[in-house]
């Protein structure tokens, strides 16, 4: 049994890197089971193959765009989750759209996958999040932990100090390889 | 009558390109190559550490991470005349060799496969023909006929799921696509061998660079990778023969899965030789620095002329004065303020949008000249360096392309064959071998170097007062990358990249003379503008990668080629 808690996006463009500042919360701020990896995967397609190859379950948190106000979560689990991603045609090919596609291709697809995210509101040039998805970052966290717990694994709360003090910390939030 | 073709996104790259062509009597008659996002990196590293900088270039794009991690410390090493450790320069050598062939796998297979090879074709194969070619070719073990049958089987059921994925917006049995059903079925195995050969050149990125995939070891002076082979958390012995096994395995798979494979391609395209040279003045710069300070190195790098070997002139060292004062970015057609050339030093980078304009403005991508002249980088740019230098293991790999390419198709091309789009999968392809070969030499290297007795691993940088300026180039997967920074008091005042693919999908520049992708384009057959397969074909060579990699999912629905008359 293992788990991987994927967050995405690019962190240069404000909301659109708000799955790297979720995964980069629960890394500070949480003791998982041993058996749960978290990745800031940042915008990276192929690389991260080995990490997602036969695992149990997955957990992709990133930003996604429904058509939905700004700032709304969205949860999808299952087939929904590669159905959203086969359905677009994106300029960004080598995404994790790709990924799921080739561990599909070759028999190695998770057992189980989910996605959490949520409505980006700006995707300027920078590494602050807006105000509205800023506000997202928390119940984002609880859902993506929910998700989690659903699954069986657990999660617990760290000492607050622990916290990165700089929320734009563009740091490490995981070792893997 | 004219018509006007717009593929707008380019598929199966990296970022947001879109291309235009008219096109008159069936070939393209005017091209323009427009990228169509605002990278602003340069703007968020204003005021900050330079010592940081190289944590959020690894951003900018999420297939080029550690190329632009690397350029960034050699900048800022550059600024402040820093040497650093023999041990660093062949760790950051292990890492820049296996990342760039792990890209090169990723970019034939996965991304540009699919232009010349029609896998509902494959369908239809006889495996036993198909293992019997392979056979004829290498003496790969993994070309039997019982892998022929059981990928075609997998793929059968991949397709009848309905799941392309992966393969959809491929042009299946589009008029250009000429490869047997067997040489698609072959081409198809080791499509799915190489999904994994590339996971293993990206465990030995992994495993030196403490994390994937973005890498931690890196640090202005060197890297953080102690070594101690009494330690467990440190480089350990055990650790660096894992990392010569994964080279073993790569090397097996270059000289026989990639290299017979796009020359059995490239033979049955060979009518593509003919197209798609563009822009033949090749900039390249030297990589695997072997010494402390970059002077001497493991692949050469120069400016060649009109595609002629006997006019190269060699850029030598880091900081090389040519290299330094040829370089120049005019906006006259990008979407930025100004429109005078200007020195990366000096650059900038203020937005100014207008529509698309055929004669004015018309990209995000600005347009670099060298001393005036537009010019094209990558694979194929640094294999004719490596040649006109006589380096022993680019002609060693030329060779051996060569070799296939005449078993397959009964004649030796010769090497003016590369200057196309075809050529540029060939060039591809012996750079792969050539950076295998790097790969093994540099592990080499360490050992020895460690043998001595040389733990050391960084030189700890110091900033003084008052300005200083640095430029770090890095010959990356797609060619001559460089970052240009001036700190001023320790902090960064100026910063800009000058990436490859600025170079080669450069907007015409300030003399109006168009960049590479729009120059290769001229004159390219479109059978049917509807299905513009062979633009593709052509801006795919190149590996385009925009370098913005927003990652946002999106279900809104786009038109990916309009075609109207002009």
């Amino acid at each position: 049994m293992s788990a991987v808690i994927l967050g995405v996006g690019n962190i240069l463009l404000s909301d659109e890197g708000v799955g790297v500042r979720v995964v980069e919360q629960i890394a500070a701020r949480y003791r998982l089971d041993e058996d749960v990896t978290v990745i800031d995967g940042g915008t990276c397609g192929m690389d991260l193959m080995d990490e997602l190859a036969e695992r149990d379950l997955v957990i992709v948190v990133d930003a996604v765009r429904t058509g939905e106000p700004p700032g709304t979560l969205v949860t999808l689990a299952g087939e929904a989750v590669p159905a959203l991603f086969r359905e677009r045609i994106s300029p960004h090919q080598l995404g994790v759209s790709d990924l799921l596609a080739a561990l599909t291709l070759l028999g190695r697809s998770p057992r189980q996958l989910a996605l959490v995210g949520v409505v980006p509101e700006s995707m300027a040039t920078g590494l602050a999040l807006s105000e509205r998805v800023a506000a997202c970052l928390e119940p984002l966290v609880e859902t993506t932990l929910a998700v989690l717990r659903e699954h069986g694994w657990q999660a617990w709360p760290q000492p607050a100090d622990s916290a990165p003090a700089d929320g734009t910390a563009a740091g490490p939030v995981t070792a893997a390889g | 009558m004219a018509k006007r073709i717009t593929v707008d996104p380019v598929t199966r790259i990296e970022g947001h390109l879109r291309i235009d062509c008219e096109v008159e009597n069936g070939k393209v008659s005017k091209a323009w190559s427009s990228g169509q996002m605002w990278r602003g990196i340069e703007q968020i590293l204003q005021g900050r550490d330079p010592r940081d900088a190289w944590i959020f270039t690894q951003r900018i794009c999420g297939v080029c991470t550690t190329v632009h991690a690397i350029a960034s410390v050699r900048a800022v090493e550059n600024a402040l005349d820093l040497e650093i450790p023999l041990n660093a320069q062949y760790i950051r050598n292990l890492i820049v060799a296996a990342h760039g062939i792990h890209d090169h796998i990723v970019h034939f297979y996965q991304l540009s496969a699919l232009d010349w090879v029609d896998i509902t074709s494959a369908l239809k194969a006889d495996p036993k023909k198909a293992a019997a070619l392979a056979q004829s070719l290498s003496d790969w073990p993994l070309n039997g006929y019982q892998v022929m049958k059981s990928t075609q089987e997998k793929l059968k059921a991949f397709v009848d799921s309905g799941q392309l994925g992966i393969f959809a917006n491929g042009y299946w049995g589009h008029p250009a696509m000429k490869l047997s059903p067997e040489v698609n079925l072959l081409a198809a195995v080791h499509y799915l061998q190489a999904l994994e050969v590339q996971r293993t050149a990206n465990k030995i990125v992994a495993v030196l660079g403490s994390k994937t995939p973005h890498i931690q070891n890196l640090a202005v002076g060197g890297v953080a990778n102690p070594i101690n082979f009494d330690s467990q958390a440190t480089l350990t012995l055990e650790r660096l023969m894992m990392i010569k096994e994964a080279i073993d395995e790569l090397g097996s798979f270059i000289y026989n899965g990639l290299l017979v494979d796009v020359a059995a391609v490239g033979s049955f395209y060979a009518d593509w030789t003919e197209h798609g040279a563009g822009i033949m003045d090749y900039l390249s710069v030297p990589d695997m620095p072997l010494d402390t300070a970059g002077t001497a190195f493991g692949m050469p790098g120069g400016f060649i002329r009109q595609g002629d070997l006997s006019t190269l002139q060699p850029i030598t060292r880091f900081g090389d004065p040519y290299f330094l004062e040829g370089v120049a970015e005019s906006n006259k057609h990008a979407w930025y303020e100004g429109s005078e050339p200007l020195h990366p030093f000096d650059g900038r980078t203020d937005p100014e949008y207008t529509d698309f304009q055929d004669e004015g403005k018309y990209s995000w991508i600005k347009a670099p000249t060298f001393h005036g002249r537009p010019a094209q980088v990558g694979p194929l740019a640094q294999v004719l360096c490596g040649l006109a230098s006589g380096d022993e293991k680019t002609q060693a790999a030329t060779d051996y392309f060569q070799d296939k390419v005449q078993a397959v198709l009964g004649e030796r091309l010769p090497l003016s064959a590369l200057h196309s789009t075809i050529g540029r999968h060939g060039a591809r392809a012996i750079r792969c071998a050539v950076l295998y070969e790097n790969l093994k030499e540099q592990w080499q290297r360490l050992m020895d170097n460690i043998a001595t007795g040389d733990h050391e691993t960084c030189n700890a940088p110091s900033f003084p007062k008052g300005e200083i300026r640095g430029m770090g180039f890095h010959e990356a997967p797609r060619g001559a990358l460089s970052h240009w920074v001036v700190i001023e008091d320790g902090k960064i005042r100026n910063y800009q990249c000058v990436v490859p693919s600025t170079w080669n999908a450069a907007p015409r520049n300030a003399e109006d003379a168009p960049g590479p992708y729009e120059t290769s384009l001229l004159d390219t057959p479109v059978a049917d503008p509807e299905l513009p397969l062979e633009i593709l074909r052509t801006v795919h060579s190149f590996d385009p990668c925009i370098s913005c990699a927003i990652h946002l999912h999106d279900t809104e629905e786009q038109n990916v080629v309009s075609v109207k008359a002009v």
